[in-house]
């Protein structure tokens, strides 16, 4: 048995835990009782666990605890609150840029973590970017997705 | 928008965070809990009602209460010929609704409250809405079928119980008032009389003082005009969007309960595949206090955590027998059409014979469509807590994001062997899930193995146990067709005979075989397939779109029916047993049929040299379809001539790399529910095959419309979740192995982030001269047909198989662009 520290949407969290390679995802959902963070496929083919680690979005189903061991962690639900959403989730509200809305992780935080470095991105970047790696919607809501992404990008919301 | 995340869904049990749902189903199991609950908090009783209305203004104020009739049978079903069964209006003002459909990103929640604040002329944020808990909410059998506004807005639905409700207020103000109902009107909660001052005013919570209705549902009872309304109709916001893009949502994955334990199932490791033994010595020494439990031929592991039980999951020793023999993949269509078949004669007006030897001209063609899969983004997931083992005294309470409440309580109730009236099912929502996919099957993983354990256990599937062990897959088809046409291009004789496969379906109350779980716990998955002779028709009918909407149904003896005008026809199904489970997919069977009917006709079109729209609207009769195919037509600037756009075939393409096309689809979906057509645009590679779908250009009708942006966000997302089935989408399997080989997302593909996303355009018709029917499954069925035929008007080649990937697009290309389809492969 092992304790791993790291900051989780800015509160310091410890855990015990008896194997290294227990995915993150799982202590996030289990100890730290984030409801952001999804399994969707454990294969980090869909992004459903997105998270982001130290700034860059990860896929807490295949991190092992001990990798993101020290680390800062965010999760969508560190992004905002219902009372105060962050500009992407407002955009995504604005947009209704969801069916089911279990996916979200990835898309948004992706393209968070892209747009944030590469300000004023186009739609068409936003695409490109979030097709560099395996990511899904099932519900098919790409269009609003990337239409909610891409107000983001030029700093509108509403 | 923040006060309706904030008011409105609160009550909402899928809103709730687990700490709140757990208050909620320990502080009021039952609904008959409930209203003792709410009579005590409501204090003393002072207007009662009854269906004879005999009150007066003095009795109004000085009557006791009249013993209610309870609207809750002993059996624990929820009367629903009772208007407390469906509505509660509280001395605050706050109306309660109860309903039997549930959400799954879809927007019937929000749709529900806006009937509720329409029909009532209540504000928006004093609805609270609560769906789907066996003993609390109405039972409507499953959320399915595009059939939740044709349930809650007909007959014996959440209307009629408002407007019942509306009219009993009424009714009590007039009493109160001593003015006659025409002289009251109602607004934002407050019955008041015409022309009269503020001491005319009375809130409905002040009428009704806690008291409940304790009438019938009226017949009677006139609803809002929809040319009136000012709540539906409108795009109201989602109420569950907010707390979905925050992350504070709770899916059925997030539920825990205390004491709750992690479940795993073990699968066969081959199709059919029976226990041997289990050794379960071999998880002995894993950590997290392993127990495994075995059913027949069902096994699953509990341990504390999920990782834990997914080692020992991994590590459990089965002995299992080899499986069951499974058809060769590369015969399927020819298994199809193999061996004694049940058949469904839809349509049979006796002269098809006849009528195409005498055509000028005859067309015949066949398509092919292979099994698919749900592929829920989220694998299913359930959490039940058994107690007392089995037997009267026993009790289950289960939460999950099945589609039917009622039908899972009694088929589970079955499985663990306990009276359905001890068992509890709560819906929690879970991720889109299409149809039947596993939810059922995974509440029974989870009750199997909280019975064997004795305490709550939460069970997910890996990806694997999703897609090749757990769904219900959409049924294979071959349908071949043929039509005959008369010297001037009409229709005159059309045939339609295909041939598919079921095995299973969702589960009921003697059914529980009818999905995996429920089979391998060791209850026989009923033979659907019985081989029968078709019987005559008496009557039009529609058999999942079977029957296209170019026909008129006339059967012997029999009117017209239908949307079209073709009077000779013959429409037939047969069946055969399935070596896979199947059940129902987003447009079950309605896909695969207007894949080949809608292809089928642009066919014909072409052959004639006639342009696609034009052709379909001279053999249309439904004003209703001919108008979504005007206005899809008209959105889609449509470019009226006939397809292929060149001539061009194959290897005729010179230097053109990229071949652009238009499609056309449209649909009156299952005959009586929602209306729609689309112009796709695809962009096809010939040197590669890939297909590039660029637009989807639609119009959609179903009646007077809700939430015009809702409507649009289900029409859009299901004509790209058709296009991804249209472009990727077959479950594959190796028959000498015995396995499904389709186990992630790596080889099952669908549509993914990164390829180029479609413009959408939908123009929503709204109809408020007709009935509300459904929308959720209608643009979807459009898209396979659509996407077909913009490929044929690009290359002059016809894809008559689904899926149209690079390979198979390529090799129909390369075949020559003369219409044949690639056959088994």
């Amino acid at each position: 048995m092992a304790t791993y520290t790291m900051t989780v949407n800015g509160a310091s969290v410890s855990v015990n835990v008896d194997d290294p390679n227990t995915p993150l995802l799982y202590i996030l959902q289990e100890n730290v009782h984030l409801q952001g963070p999804k399994f969707g496929c454990g294969l980090g083919q869909c992004g459903c666990c997105t998270v982001l680690l130290n700034g860059a979005p990860i896929r807490s189903c295949t991190t092992g605890i001990a990798a993101a061991a020290g680390g800062t962690i965010v999760s969508i639900e560190g992004l905002g609150t219902l009372a105060n959403p962050h500009p992407i989730q407002q955009a995504f509200i604005s947009q209704q840029a969801m069916q089911c809305g279990f996916c979200l992780s990835g898309p948004m935080l992706y393209g968070k973590a892209f747009i944030d470095a590469n300000p004023g991105a186009t739609s068409a970047q936003i695409l490109n970017a979030l097709g560099q790696t395996p990511l899904l919607c099932r519900c098919h809501s790409h269009p609003r997705m990337l239409n909610a992404l891409s107000l983001y990008a030029q700093g509108k919301t509403q | 928008m923040d006060k309706l995340a904030g008011s409105v869904g609160q009550f909402d049990q899928s809103n709730m965070t687990p700490d709140a749902l757990a208050a909620l189903n320990e502080n009021a199991p039952s609904r008959r809990d409930f209203f003792k609950t709410a009579a005590k908090a409501a204090g003393a009783l002072v207007v009662g009602f009854s269906a004879a209305g005999s009150l007066t203004h003095a009795s109004a104020q000085t009557t006791t209460p009249p013993t209610p009739i309870d609207p809750l049978q002993p059996t624990g079903l929820v009367d629903a010929s009772k208007v407390d069964s469906w509505v509660s209006i509280g001395a605050d003002e706050i109306v309660t609704v109860y309903s039997g459909k549930c959400e799954f990103g879809q927007g019937i929640r929000t749709v529900q409250i806006q009937l509720a604040a329409e029909e009532l002329s209540v504000p928006l944020s004093n609805v609270r809405l609560i769906f789907c808990q066996t003993g609390f909410t109405p039972d409507q059998g499953t959320t399915s079928g595009s059939q939740s506004h044709i349930a809650e807005f007909g007959p014996g639905g959440l209307r009629q119980a408002l407007d019942t409700a509306l009219a009993a207020i009424l009714q009590l103000a007039s009493l109160w008032f001593d003015v006659p109902v025409s002289a009251l009107t109602v607004s934002n909660g407050i019955v008041s009389v015409k022309g009269g001052d503020s001491t005319q005013q009375i809130s409905y919570g002040q009428l009704l003082n806690g008291q409940r209705f304790n009438l019938s549902l009226s017949n009677s009872v006139t609803p809002k005009d929809p040319h009136t309304y000012t709540i539906l109709g409108t795009s109201v916001p989602r109420i569950d969007i907010p707390a979905k893009a925050v992350g504070s949502f709770t899916y059925v994955h997030n539920v825990r309960v205390a004491g709750m334990l992690h479940g795993r199932v073990v699968r066969p490791p081959t199709v059919g595949a029976t226990v041997v033994s289990v050794d379960k010595s071999s998880v002995a020494a894993l950590p997290g206090n392993v127990q495994v439990v075995v059913k027949a031929n069902f096994v699953g592991v509990v341990a504390d955590t999920q990782w834990h039980a997914i080692q020992a999951a991994g590590a459990l020793n089965v002995n299992w027998s080899t499986g069951a023999a499974l058809p060769d993949p590369n015969s399927l269509y020819t298994y199809l059409q193999t061996g004694p078949t049940a058949d469904a004669l839809t349509l049979d007006s006796g002269d098809t014979a006849a009528t195409m030897a005498a055509a000028a001209q005859t067309f015949s063609a066949q398509y092919l469509h292979p099994y698919q899969m749900h592929g829920s983004i989220a694998t299913s997931c359930a959490v039940a807590d058994v107690r007392g083992g089995a037997g009267p005294q026993a009790t289950a309470k289960i939460w999950s994001a099945t589609q039917g409440v009622y039908p899972q309580r009694d088929s589970v109730a079955l499985v663990l062997g306990i009276p359905n009236s001890n068992v509890e099912v709560i819906y929690v929502e879970g991720s889109g899930c299409y149809g039947l996919n596993g939810n059922d099957s995974v509440s029974y993983d989870a009750a199997i193995m909280s019975q064997a354990v004795g305490k709550p256990v939460r069970v997910q599937w890996s990806r694997r146990d999703e897609h090749a062990n757990g769904e219900s897959f959409g049924q294979p088809y071959v349908i071949n067709l043929q039509a005959g046409v008369d010297k001037t291009g009409q229709m005159q004789s059309w045939v339609y005979e295909s041939y598919t496969a079921t095995r299973g379906n969702r589960p009921n109350a003697t059914t529980p075989g009818n999905i995996i779980s429920g089979a391998l716990a060791g209850f026989p998955t009923p033979p659907v397939v019985v081989p029968t002779a078709a019987t005559p028709p008496s009557t039009f009918g529609n058999n999942g779109n079977a029957a296209s909407a170019y026909l008129n149904g006339v059967v012997k003896n029999n009117p017209a029916g239908g949307t079209g005008n073709i009077a000779s026809a013959r429409v037939i199904t047969h069946t055969v047993p399935s070596p896979l489970f199947t059940g129902p997919l987003r447009s079950p069977s309605r896909m695969q049929n207007t894949f080949a009917n809608e292809s089928f006709i642009d066919e014909v079109a072409a052959g004639l040299g006639q342009d696609p729209v034009l052709y379909r609207l001279r053999h249309l009769s439904d004003p209703r379809l001919i108008a979504v195919v005007q206005a899809a037509a008209q959105l889609g600037n449509w470019d009226y001539r006939s397809s292929p756009r060149s001539k061009i075939g194959a290897f005729g393409f010179g230097n053109t790399t990229i071949a652009s096309g238009r499609g056309f689809a449209c649909l009156l979906y299952e005959g009586n529910n929602g209306y729609s057509a689309t112009v796709c645009n695809v962009q096809v590679n010939v040197v590669t095959g890939q297909v590039t779908v660029t637009s989807f250009y639609t119009a959609v009708e179903s009646g007077p419309v809700s939430n015009p942006d809702g409507m649009k966000n289900q029409t859009e997302g299901g004509l790209l979740q058709g296009m991804s089935r249209a472009l990727y989408e077959q479950v594959k399997w190796n028959a000498t192995a015995g396995i499904i080989t389709s186990t992630d997302w790596n080889t099952y593909p669908v549509y993914q982030w990164g390829q180029p996303v479609p413009v959408m355009k939908t123009t929503v018709i709204n109809n408020p001269n007709v009935s509300q029917t459904g929308a959720g499954e209608c643009a979807i069925t459009l898209a396979e047909a659509a996407v077909a035929n913009a490929i044929f008007d690009a290359t002059g080649v016809r894809i008559r198989q689904v899926p149209f990937t690079a390979s198979n697009v390529l090799a129909a290309i390369k075949a020559g662009g003369k219409s044949s389809n690639l056959a088994d492969r």
